[in-house]
């Protein structure tokens, strides 16, 4: 029994390595959203210039469909990488998805669509200080929010959205709620 | 040489910590801007994730740092700046993690192990005092067995 306890220091020993092993094949970017079931923050974003009258982004607008809203920007390279796979998943006609041009000058962001492509429904222009960016907890571009029928944040995608990431969870999270 | 080191010595007794914050950002009314750069150190610039806000230069960081002087300059209080950003971006934000259960072990845990640690050697200390009482002294005989080697082998 006493022997034991001279192994107490090891095992606690054991219990922290395990964790730090944890902690150390974490991505810190990875940071879990508080917005996750909440509802999509108020917004009332103007449109681009050149993409018509009524295609700003605002709060009710996602509200009776399960719509993406992508975060972007004309400044963003890795949008520039994830461009094409939206304009698959539009063309697929999967899910509609909505912009939000982040600190960007709302000329370069239309510019830039205009040169890309355009997936977007609807694109809301935010530039800086990035309010609405902010309101939906935004860490960096591009990001993608699933949201659902009632216009609740339902899924956070940090980073480019890969074929590989869409297919085994952006799709199916899309397809579950679009049952409910 | 001595010179050239109290120079140094005064010029960095007047050099005050690096704010990442222009000018242009600051706020003419000099309280509300000691509050604002006092938030803006506790909470984390979520880019740079070990810089405060205060001290990086990423946009977000300089996003959040007109935001906050913003909702400072509209009257809120420090609690409700700091429970505005922490409804966006979570506890995380805070370079100080707050006390409450969840946090629990974060805070306790190094002041659990220490105690224990120190119970455990008072524990081990306080046993071996006991375990080895003091030797009795020595007999006659021993005495004269001690001296005799003495003798034969002094001390060097």
């Amino acid at each position: 029994m006493r022997r034991l306890l001279y192994l107490l220091p090891v095992a606690v020993f054991a219990v922290l390595a395990l964790f730090f092993l944890r902690g150390l094949s974490l991505n810190p970017r990875d940071l879990p959203s508080v917005l996750i079931d909440r509802p999509v923050p108020e917004m009332a974003l103007p449109p681009l210039p050149g993409r018509g009258p009524d295609t700003g982004l605002a709060t009710a607008d996602l509200k009776g469909r399960v719509s993406l809203v992508n975060i972007f920007g004309s400044w963003c390279i890795a949008c520039v990488q994830e461009h094409p796979f939206l304009m698959r998943i539009k063309q697929s006609g999967a899910v509609p998805i909505h912009g939000i041009d982040w600190r960007d000058d709302p000329a370069e962001g239309a510019k830039w669509l205009k040169k890309n492509g355009d997936p977007y429904e609807r694109v809301g222009a935010d530039p800086a200080p990035g309010r609405a960016a902010i309101d939906f907890g935004v860490t960096g571009a591009p990001e993608t929010f699933i949201v659902d029928k009632a216009g609740i944040i339902r899924y956070k995608h940090i980073g480019p959205v890969t074929r590989e990431a869409w297919d085994k969870t952006l799709l199916p999270i899309i397809r579950e709620l679009e049952t409910k | 040489m001595r010179r050239l080191l109290l120079i140094l010595a005064c010029l960095t007794a007047f050099a005050g910590p690096a704010i990442a914050a222009d000018p242009s950002e600051m706020l003419k009314d000099p309280a509300l801007e000691s509050r604002a750069q006092h938030l803006g150190k506790e909470l984390r610039c979520l880019v740079c994730q070990s810089e405060s806000i205060e001290d990086s230069n990423a946009d977000l960081a300089r996003d959040l740092r007109v935001i906050v002087r913003e909702r400072i300059q509209s009257g809120e209080s420090d609690d409700q700046v700091m429970q505005y950003v922490v409804d966006r971006y979570g506890d995380y934000v805070l370079l100080r993690p707050p006390f409450k259960a969840s946090t629990l072990v974060l805070w306790v845990g190094p002041f659990a192990l220490l105690l224990a640690g120190l119970a455990a050697a008072a524990a081990f200390y306080r046993r071996r005092t006991n375990a080895a009482p003091p030797p009795p002294p020595l007999s006659a005989e021993e005495k004269r067995r001690l001296e005799a080697l003495l003798k034969d082998h002094p001390p060097s």
